[in-house]
């Protein structure tokens, strides 16, 4: 199991190490404090963007409600992966908590994406592992480019996009499971508007509440239509 | 002094922010995890986000300006989408890409 778990967050360490290194290097390069905050942080805060908005957070030395709202905004994205999340997490005990926790943008896409077998506590144990293991690469991401600071010699340039690639991949897997390629389009369609009208910072949040708004549209006109077919076993 | 206790409080906060907006659905939703619109949302709700994530983080690889109009970004893309087409093995898929994107932004072609 533990092999599967590396073969399947492999991708996930050829981007998360690059750009924990990213993170470190803003860290220790705009603030004084101490490098081992920069993997502290990937300990306990675990957000890539939320992470980097937060070394421009320290710089300006913002005030801790400024810092919940903007934290809380930037990642409000998550609000929506849970609701997709609470079967598949039901009943898996002491490692719930952390399985929440350990929710990123990359550890939703695997852990919704892989295919999963009947033995549930099994599935579980994967998903944890999977979890654990993301954010193990990470943390020593963040470390190494505290650490190295602005001597880190990269020609590692590009590599980050490993997660771009895996989630292209992801939308492929997701396409043949599910047979229907409308929930694809409704993604694709939504980020374009968002990339159009909102900016920079809002499109991710903007895209995921079209595409929640559209996907309730879709439920609530299926729901009509089976009204509309069945009309007389009310009466 | 003064600055670490600046720094924990700090860490607590951001750290408190971002757990919440993952435990919230948990919080409210967890009574009705069968009902048919969280089914529904639980059905399609992964596969609009891949392609939303997909769409915005492609977009953001690239560079837009003339001559090279997103090309960096959307030939290593299209690239993992025939691989992956071909073999389905998303390991190669994903490092024939990265590869590809590598190449062309060190090299500085397109």
């Amino acid at each position: 199991m533990q092999q599967l778990a590396f073969r399947l967050t492999l991708p996930i360490l050829f981007g998360y190490i690059p750009l924990g290194m990213a993170f470190g290097v803003l860290f220790s390069t705009q603030l004084d404090y101490a490098w081992w905050i920069a993997p502290l942080m990937g300990v306990f805060v675990y957000a890539g963007a939320g992470q980097i908005l937060a070394v421009s957070l320290l710089a300006a030395n913002a005030g801790l409600l400024e810092v919940f709202v903007a934290m809380f905004v930037l990642n409000a994205r998550h609000l929506f992966y849970g609701l997709s999340l609470l079967g598949q997490f039901r009943g898996a005990g002491w490692r719930k908590a952390y399985l929440i926790f350990g929710l990123t943008d990359e550890t939703y896409s695997l852990l919704t994406s892989r295919p999963r077998g009947r033995d549930r506590q099994h599935e579980q144990q994967l998903d944890f592992r999977i979890s654990a293991l993301n954010q193990f690469y990470w943390v020593i991401g963040c470390g190494i480019g505290a650490l190295l600071g602005e001597t880190v010699a990269f020609d590692s340039t590009g590599i980050e996009f490993a997660l771009v690639a895996l989630f292209i991949v992801l939308t492929i897997e997701q396409l043949k499971a599910l047979g229907d390629s409308v929930p694809v389009w409704i993604g694709a369609l939504a980020a374009a508007a968002a990339m159009m009208l909102l900016p920079h910072a809002h499109q991710l949040i903007g895209a995921i509440v079209i595409v929640t708004l559209a996907l309730l549209v879709q439920y609530y006109r299926a729901r009509q239509n089976e009204l509309a077919e069945a009309p007389s076993n009310h009466g | 002094m003064a600055d670490t206790y600046y720094i924990a409080a700090f860490i607590a906060v951001t750290t408190l922010a971002t757990f919440a907006t993952r435990v919230i659905p948990f919080l409210f939703f967890e009574r009705h995890t069968e009902h048919p619109l969280v089914k529904h949302l639980g059905r399609y709700l992964p596969a609009a986000v891949m392609a939303l994530l997909a769409t915005i983080f492609l977009q953001r690889s690239a560079d837009w300006s003339t001559p090279t109009l997103g090309l960096d970004a959307l030939v290593p893309g299209a690239l993992v989408v025939v691989i992956h087409l071909w073999r389905r093995n998303a390991l190669l898929s994903i490092a024939a890409g990265t590869a590809a994107y590598m190449v062309i932004q060190q090299t500085g072609w397109l």
